[in-house]
This record gives C-alpha cells, structure tokens and sequence, in this order.
C-alpha cells in the first residue's frame, strides 16, 4: 500500500515561516485600559517555564493577547495580576489550545486577574492540592453563545481548593465549575449569563456561601456524574443570593447542563447530603429550588452508565431560605401544563420541584428530602410516570437531618 | 556551569562500514543545549540528516496523527546500557536515554510541501534527504536522573539547525493534498509544558515518559539500511533492549491502515495511540471516565464510551448525547470531536490543527458497525 511521492510542479511562494508565534493582529482591544500588548506572550509562558516553587509571577495592568494556551506545571507558584479589570489576558486571537490557562500543579495561586474570550475553558487546574483561585474574572466578551468555552473557572480533581471574590461571565456550561475535588469553600463569587452559574460536580465536602447568581439559566448546581471515580457527597449551599436565572439554556444538547430548565435557582442532581440553607432565592421561572436524579438528565443507559452509579439523591435537607417568586413560568411544556392544571393561569409552582425518582430498595422511612422553611412546600411531579399524578403531599418532607460540618482546611 | 556529560563514541564502531564518521552523541543530564546538533542525535550535514553515533531509528505500528507530518524517530541508550524489556508501557530506559522525534514533510522540487503517507521508506537507507524533505521541529526526550525531560527544537529555514524553542512556536503552511488540492494551516509547535499533555501518561504523579517505544508498538518490521527487521529483535540484536525473549509471543498493535487487519483491532490501535495517553485510568483525561488506552482492561459499562453521556464536553458534545452510538458514527461524540478543527472541541486537545480524515473514516466504519442501540431509561 505504498503511495509514491506525488512531484507536481505548482509553483507557489516560498512556505511562509512567521517566525515564531507572536501576532501581528491587536484588533482584540476590547477594553481601553493601556495597549494590548502581543508581545508578552512568550515572556509569561517562559517564566511559566522558568517558575521554582514559591515564586510569585506578577502581571502588571495592561491588556495582554495569546494565540495558544498558557500552562503551568510547577508546583508553589502564585500568579498575580493588578486587578480583575485592569490586568486582562485577553484570547480573542486564540488559534490553539482547549483552555487559556492549564495548570497541572499543586499549592497554586492565582489573584486579581480576569482571562477573556478563550476558544475552550478559561482557567483549568487538573489535579492539585491547596488551589487559591481569588479575585479571577473569566469572561466571554461576546455575552452567552453556544459556541463560547465551556467553563470559565474550572478546577477539577482537585484538593482544598478555595474560590472567592470571583466572577464568570458567559461561559456555555458552568461560570465556576468543581469537579471530582474534595474540600472546597466557593464564596463570595459572581456568577452570571452562564448556563450554570457555579456547579459542584463529583465533589466531597463542599461550602458553597454568599455568592451571587444571576441571569444563568441554572444558578448553583450540585451534581453527581456516573462513571467516574468518585461519587460526590457533603455539600452546603448557603447564604447565596440565587435569583433571577431565567436565561434561555444556550449549551450545546448532550451537554448534561442542557438539561436544565432556564429558570432554576439551585438544582440538585444525584447528589447526597446537600444543605440548602439562609439562602435569599427569588424568582426563578421554573422552580427556586429543584431536587433531580439522574434518570430526569435523559441520558441514563443500561450500557454506558455503571451498575455501581445511584441516581437517586438522598439526605437533602432545605431549610430557612427566604423564598420569593418564580415558579410562574416554567420552561418545559410538561411543567408547564402542569402549572396551569394544578394552580391555575395565574399560579406558580411551589418553591421546591423534586422529579419523584425514588430508589425502590430504600426502606420507606429514608430522609430523601426534608424541609424546614415556613411555608415553602414540595411538588412531586411524578417523573416516573410522565407527570401523570403530581402531588402536594408534604408529609414526607417534615423531617430534619444533622447539620453538615462547616469545610475548613 | 558546564556539568555536561560528553559521552563520545570511537568511530570505530561504527556499524556501517562504509557510511562516512558518525557524530558522537552528547548527553545533557544538566542544561539545556541551545542547538540540536549539540546533542549529535540527528544532525544536517551534506545535503542529508543523519543520526549519530548508536542512535536507532524506529517507527511504530500505529502512529499518533500529526498534521500528516512524517517522523522519523530515533532512540539511544548510552553505551555498556540497555533498556529493559516490559509490557503495557514504554521500554524502561536508563538514565543518559535521549529519544527524538523529527517533523518533517515531503516536498517537490519547487519546494511545495506535500501531504503523503508515510510509508517506512523515507529513511531507508538512514538518512532523511534534504532536498526532498522540509524539517519542521525535532523534539528530544532526555532520560535524566530526577526524570525525562521534552524539549522542542524549531528547524532554521536554512534547514542547518535546530533551535531550542521551550515556548513553543506557530509556522503557517500550505500543504499540497494527495487528490491535488491544498492545504493552508497553522502548524503549533507545542510548549515545553504541553510536551506534558501527552507524555504525563499518569495525571497524578505527573512524570514523562516515553509513549511511542512500547512492544506493543515497536513489533513490527522496519527497513534499516541493511535490510528489513523486526525491531524489537533489532534492538535485542544491538544490545540496546534487554530481558526479550523473541521465543515468547510480544503483544502487536494492528496497523491501522491494514486492511487485512480487523476492524476493531485497527480502530483500537488508533485510539490507542492517538487518545490513550489521556483516556487511561491514570491520565489527565480521566476526568471523563473514558478510557481509551490498549492494552487496557476490558472497559465495559461506561468506561468504553459505549452509550457513555459525557462528563464535561461543554461543547464538545456538538448535539451528541453519547460518545458512541452503535452503528451511527455521525450521531457519535467520539467521531464528532475526530471531525473539527475547533480547539474547544477537538481531540485530541493537542498537536493538530487539521482533520485526519483517514482516521476519521476508520473510526466510522468502526462505529457504524457495531449493533445494538442506547436504550434511554426513565
């Protein structure tokens, strides 16, 4: 099966050698801070090179463009800008690379930077312990678009890895997304025009508090994925400001965020021991609050999912969130019919939706979902067989569960 | 600071007797060398490059796609050593091991690169001709004594020398295909980081490694300037491989474009070697729980990708629910991320910036032959 060489005498120009990487092109000066600088690309990724544990590699004010993606394998090291919005690296001239900046190191900081318009994910740290991402803006520039990254911050098998004082905008999957990781604190972070504005994934002993989420379709997302090595379980979800993520979901379909409903505060899928607790949770279209298996995702196969996945989620415990709104117009047609049917043209649905899996082999005493939160009330709406008897009963649901440890590391 | 170790050869060891002196080569275990002659592995000289002294050339049975450039790899253990033989990885290489790699394309006679397959002859003989072939980048993989070290070197457009480029580097081509159309792209040129992406074959203890001189990869033929040899026999022969017993039967990756060959066995040398060193129980991708790596457990039940949902596609999904969809390759994540350009999407993340189309067709007929169907449930 040889092919010869093929000699044919089309004359083109010599083959162009640009010599070595840097751009030409500036057009990407979105902002107007200082000129953006296609120079420094080089000079950062070789003192990424160059780096020794406990170095701190500073990036001054300016507006910096990368047409490949920035990595970082030394452990130790602390990356720090001038600020969110004044030191921006910007990858609107980004040709290569599946994220801005890839970090596979332990004992990382990264501070008071934003990351701009990447092709794929904008910060990636796989596999590390003590990450400190602080005060990082991740941004789509162009506002949501399916054809954006997926994740703005995006951690994943990571070990005491604190988030906070961030913001992600516009990412096609999660803003701030923790995955496989154990140990988290994510607070005081901003999380807006994502699909999911901050999603813990797989995750074990998570403290998810006072941030904000708005304008996402879905606004905090605690997740559990089958397959992989580690079941995620333990998280808090509390004195989070989750209102208003009504956005139409714009994920691409097979993205498991392109399951939720636009108009859900926080949703709940396949996880265990969640605490949802002093969160302020107002008028999110669908549901405030959705408690999800995994079988509502769409995507549950007798070939592609392990026996050993449980789809069901278990031990959440809802309880003194003030509740306002929502529920008035819920995205799909199955909800929405059953809006009207049940509480009438101007009704809403209650602040609590579960899909009403519930794992047969469980004794019938299991605290699947237990609320304590006045007035707030539970809709079953009878995913098993197709929505075909919701019900209100509350009964279940008035149970209490032990409080789950604040995560300090 | 010049901790170097200089390991010189006599020339008269040189094997072919006829051939001009070989350079000797030098091992860096400290610095590193700013040329690529420095290190006398491969080296321009007299219109052709040449390996030096005990270096060996090698290919694999199934290679990692890159752009359609040729390479031609090379191994060398230091003199007195050997590597040892062992299964389901890489040979274990002593310390003083240099392996490289050179990109190179074919070109015609005005100098238009072309786009061809390799078909194991361009080095027959053992030495690449210059004025047949533009040089790319050769990246050196360095045994050293806290672990292997990747280095990228960018060939000058002279064509004398290779520069040290840890930065990596971005060249704009223009290929010239085989059915007459052409080709213009961005050929990356990865970091010394990236280097990682794929040679960290295990994402927790981050070491590199050598992927490409496993048996499983190295048993086959290889047409050495005095003639065709298995080369795992070869380097056995050499002294250069230690512990084979070619008496006992050595695991064989198919060659992925022999027909003769099954299907599936094709398709899982391809995705071995093009995907395996992420997708594997150990690597950086699994995060998705894909496993994709030979030889491998055999993965069932949503390690396969199989009716597998995806963990963190985000776009990469490009609508697709599963990664593989029996029978139906274009509704497959597998295949649609095969088929783009798109760095959000594609994979592998790393080292193309083109389709391989042939390699996307294999993996369709792969899939599009498979029974059954994803049975949604709830």
């Amino acid at each position: 099966m040889k092919l010869h060489r093929i000699f044919i005498s089309l004359a083109l120009p010599a083959v162009l050698l640009a010599s070595c990487g840097e751009s030409a092109d500036n057009s990407s000066a979105k902002s107007d801070i200082g000129q953006v600088n296609n120079e420094y690309q080089k000079q950062l990724q070789l003192q990424l090179l160059d780096a020794k544990p406990s170095d701190v590699i500073t990036i001054p004010a300016g507006v910096f463009s990368f047409d490949r993606s920035l990595s970082l394998t030394v452990d130790g090291v602390t990356i720090r800008g001038a600020g969110h919005d004044k030191t921006i690296l910007s990858f609107k001239n980004q040709i290569a690379g599946a994220e801005g900046l890839l970090v596979t190191a332990n004992d990382f900081t990264i501070e008071h930077l934003a990351i701009e318009d990447t092709i794929g994910d904008a910060l990636k740290v796989n596999e590390g312990n003590n990450i400190v991402i602080r005060g990082v803006r991740t941004e789509w520039t162009n506002g949501p678009d399916k054809d954006n990254g997926a994740y703005g911050i995006y951690p994943v098998q990571t070990t005491n890895v604190l988030v906070e004082d961030c913001i992600a905008i516009g990412a096609s999957d999660a803003g701030i997304y923790i995955g496989q990781s154990r140990n988290i604190i994510m607070r005081r972070n901003r999380a807006e025009y994502n699909v999911a504005g901050l999603e813990v994934e797989n995750s074990i002993n998570a403290d998810v508090y006072e941030n904000v989420a708005t304008n996402n379709t879905g606004g905090i997302l605690v997740f559990n994925l089958p397959n992989l090595e580690q079941r995620g379980y333990q998280t808090r979800v509390h004195h989070n400001q989750v209102f208003e993520n009504n956005l139409k979901n714009f994920a691409h379909k097979g993205a498991i965020v392109a399951s939720v409903p636009a108009g859900t505060g926080i949703i709940i899928s396949a996880n265990d021991q969640v605490e949802i607790f002093e969160n302020t949770i107002k008028n999110n279209k669908t549901s405030n609050v959705v408690v999800s298996s995994y079988f509502s995702i769409g995507s549950m196969t007798e070939a592609g999912i392990k026996e050993s996945f449980d789809p069901y989620p278990e031990d959440i415990y809802i309880h003194d969130n003030v509740f306002e709104g929502g529920g008035n117009s819920p995205d799909m047609l199955e909800m929405k019919a059953l809006r009207i049917a049940m509480f009438g043209l101007k009704g809403r649905l209650p602040d609590i939706l579960w899909d009403g899996f519930a794992n047969p082999e469980l004794p019938a005493d299991t605290k699947r979902i237990c609320v304590q939160n006045g007035t707030a009330e539970v809709i079953n709406v009878d995913g098993p067989n197709g929505n075909k008897s919701p019900n209100m009963d509350q009964s279940a649901y008035d149970c209490t569960l032990p409080p789950l440890p604040e995560v300090t590391f | 600071m010049n901790q170097k170790w200089v390991l010189l050869i006599g020339v008269f060891l040189a094997v072919a007797a006829c051939s001009p002196a070989k350079q000797s080569v030098s091992v860096f275990l400290e610095e590193n060398p700013a040329n690529l002659s420095n290190w006398g592995v491969v080296v321009a000289k007299s219109g052709s490059l040449a390996l030096g002294q005990d270096v060996v050339p090698y290919d694999l049975n199934t290679p990692l796609f890159t752009d359609a450039a040729h390479k031609l790899r090379t191994l060398y253990v230091p003199p007195g050593t050997s590597a040892t033989y062992r299964t389901g990885q890489a040979l274990d290489f002593p310390v003083g091991s240099v392996l490289s790699k050179t990109f190179y394309y074919p070109k015609d006679d005005t100098g238009q690169l072309l786009s061809t397959q390799y078909t194991g002859d361009d080095f027959a003989g053992e030495g690449l001709n210059l004025a047949k072939v533009r040089l790319m980048e050769t990246r050196i993989l360095v045994h050293r004594e806290a672990g292997w070290v990747a280095l990228p070197y960018i060939w000058n457009e002279a064509q004398t020398d290779a520069v040290l480029e840890r930065t990596g580097g971005v060249q704009s081509l223009n290929l010239q295909l085989p059915d007459g159309g052409e080709q213009s792209f961005a050929y990356v040129i990865p970091n010394a980081n990236q280097c990682a992406g794929c040679h960290a074959v295990n994402a927790t203890t981050k070491q590199i490694a050598p992927i490409g001189p496993a048996p499983r990869h190295l048993n086959k033929t290889y047409p050495y300037a005095n003639g065709e040899k298995n080369q795992l026999v070869h380097l056995a022969s050499l002294e250069v491989l230690a512990g084979f017993n070619p008496a006992e039967k050595h695991p064989r990756n198919a060659n992925w474009r022999d027909e003769a060959a099954l299907l599936e066995d094709r398709a899982a040398a391809y995705l071995d070697i093009n995907c395996g060193h992420c997708h594997n129980p150990q690597g950086a991708a699994d995060t998705s729980a894909l496993y994709l790596d030979l030889p491998g457990d055999d993965y069932t039940g949503g390690n396969s990708g199989l009716c597998k949902p995806p963990v963190a596609a985000g776009q990469g999904t490009g609508g697709h629910k599963f990664d593989i969809v029996p029978g139906q390759a274009e509704a497959s994540i597998l295949w649609y991320r095969m088929d783009s350009t798109n760095p959000a999407v594609m994979m592998p993340e790393l080292g193309r910036s083109t389709i391989d189309h042939e390699g996307v067709a294999l993996i369709a007929n792969w899939i599009n032959a498979m029974q059954g169907h994803c049975k949604i449930e709830g």
